[in-house]
């Protein structure tokens, strides 16, 4: 059975879902996604929409439940590339999302991602003259 | 019953011609069918007997039974011609219910000593054009409708043009008021230019929309919704005074910034998109 | 307003959902729904049909397309041998979130049809019929 791809993308985790997603393959993200986030220290995770024709209940909880365990793990989540008929469909079944940012490309959702005050700066890549301070 | 219908199919079917000819003249003098031509309306009359007569032969007493399908689908025709050309309702009903003298006529011919007889059978003849002559109405009413709401589609379209303001920006000047079929057009265009010219901002100015109750702001409401969803945001310009008195007493509340004008919701944009305006002194000579 | 052939798909396990929702976006497509209507009610099917296997225990999915005048659309009907709802208006005006009810979310599904009618007998089985036309 598939499991949906996780990439790295700077400091954030990349997941593009393309298909009709089931029951265990929203599971089986979930559970990826927070120990990924964990190995990575990643600051934020973006859930790419812009392959589904539809967003039902099911998937909102799955953005929602991902979100909630993301900011736990001090990540934000960013979902971007919903479709206009999706927007449209969601407002009138009353799904708010209110746990996600939201973006319309991957670009601009990596703006959204540790958009906090402060910087970080890792202490050994100071020591060693810090170019990968700026690794995305 | 049957026996009468049989009865009216075949006094029908036998004066055939000597009716249409009739009819044609009962509707040359109700006025109106100038505008169609002899020929035509000939042949509606001929085509249309010969299924009334079908129908009758098949004893049917309602119209929605399958005998009368052709007939049905004929009269559909017409109606819906006679719609489209802006005849009235009642010269697209004349139509059917012209037929009745004609027809009346050539059954009292044929008794002409059993008043009886043609009581019952203009009785029974009547209440069939009178069903026939009201689904005339029905489907001229639906055509009516229509072209109505082929036209409300048209004026949606072209007053709810979405206008690049700058990189990233968008005006949505709305005009006239916003029922939930616009609210529809209005979104479905807003949101595919956000896509189509990635959009950080949309103004929604609402200048010409003459009241905002609860229900129009709902509609906005939805809007705003479903752009912020796709990861736009709104700003609402253009609320008149009255309008923003008329919102506080119903408890309506728009949960978006509003500007006076759309010129402060520009300025707004423009920051929040981190852009500065700046003012060059013009060289002279 | 005449119907054409209908199809009845099986809900028995959670593939099942997908394969109506797929059935769904097919008929709608042919009976010329536009996009935004398309997918109103391929979403409003596919809460009905996960609502079917998670509450219902399993049910059916009825699809029809109608190609009458003035309307063409589609109509489904979800029918299940389930626990049947308790109270059913609460159920309609109930969101997603619980807090006490069943949460099937079916007053947003409402939203999305143009027609919803449901039956529901405790004990029997629940049977909701949506359309959303042209």
């Amino acid at each position: 059975m598939d499991r949906i791809p996780i990439l790295k993308l700077g400091r954030a985790l990349l997941v593009s879902i393309q298909v009709d997603i089931h029951d265990r393959l929203a599971k089986a993200l979930e559970e990826d996604l927070s120990e990924r986030i964990v190995a990575t220290g990643a600051r934020g995770v973006m859930i790419d929409i812009s392959g589904l024709e539809i967003v039902d209940s099911f998937m909102g909880r799955m953005l929602d439940n991902i979100a909630a365990v993301s900011r736990l793990l001090d990540a934000d989540t960013v979902v971007v590339g919903m479709r206009p008929a999706v927007a449209i469909t969601l407002v009138e079944l009353g799904l708010s999302l209110t746990g996600v940012k939201t973006a319309l490309n991957v670009e601009r959702g990596m703006a959204l991602i540790g958009s906090g005050q402060y910087e970080e700066i890792d202490g050994d890549d100071a020591l060693e003259g810090g170019d990968e301070r700026n690794d995305g | 019953m049957e026996d009468g219908f049989a009865t009216l199919s075949k006094i029908v079917g036998e004066r055939e011609s000597a009716i249409v000819a009739r009819w044609r003249q009962l509707l040359v003098e109700a006025g109106g069918s100038g505008r169609i031509k002899d020929a035509e309306v000939e042949k509606q009359c001929q085509d249309f007997l010969a299924s009334f007569v079908a129908g009758l032969g098949a004893g049917a007493t309602s119209v929605n039974d399958p005998a009368y399908a052709k007939a049905r689908e004929l009269l559909g025709e017409v109606s819906r011609s006679r719609a489209n050309q802006g005849f009235t309702p009642t010269e697209t009903a004349t139509f059917v219910f012209s037929l009745k003298e004609p027809i009346f006529e050539q059954v009292r011919a044929s008794y002409p000593d059993d008043a009886a007889r043609v009581a019952s059978l203009g009785w029974e003849m009547t209440q069939i054009l009178d069903q026939l002559g009201l689904y005339t109405m029905e489907v001229y009413q639906r055509s009516r409708e229509d072209v109505v709401r082929r036209q409300q589609d048209e004026i949606a379209e072209l007053s709810t043009p979405v206008v690049k303001l700058w990189e990233g920006i968008l005006a949505l000047p709305l005009i006239g008021t916003l029922d939930s079929a616009r609210t529809q057009v209005v979104m479905e265009n807003l949101l595919q230019a956000i896509v189509d010219q990635s959009a950080d901002l949309a103004i929604i100015d609402i200048t010409g929309v003459p009241t905002v109750d609860t229900l129009v702001a709902q509609h906005l409401l939805k809007t705003i919704a479903a752009a912020r969803l796709m990861g736009a945001d709104c700003i609402v310009s253009g609320i008149r005074p009255q309008i923003a008195q008329t919102m506080v007493h119903l408890g309506v509340e728009l949960d978006v910034v509003s500007k006076a004008t759309l010129a402060d919701a520009l300025a707004l944009a423009f920051q929040r998109t981190g852009r500065t305006v700046v003012r060059k002194a013009i060289a002279k000579g | 307003m005449s119907a054409t052939t209908d199809e009845v798909l099986p809900i028995r396990e959670s593939d099942d959902v997908v394969r109506v929702r797929q059935a769904v976006r097919v008929r709608a497509v042919a009976a010329g729904l536009g996009l935004v209507d398309q997918t109103k009610i391929v979403t409003a099917a596919s809460e009905l049909a996960r609502n079917t296997l998670d509450y219902g225990l399993g049910g059916t999915a009825r699809i029809e397309t109608f190609t009458g005048s003035p309307e063409r659309g589609v109509r489904l009907t979800f029918a299940d041998n389930g626990p049947g709802i308790p109270d059913l208006e609460r159920a309609l005006t109930d969101g997603y979130t619980t807090g006490g009810g069943l949460g099937l979310g079916l007053s947003g599904a409402r939203r999305l049809c143009n027609e919803f009618e449901i039956d529901s007998v405790v004990g029997q089985g629940t049977r909701i019929t949506i359309a959303r036309w042209k």
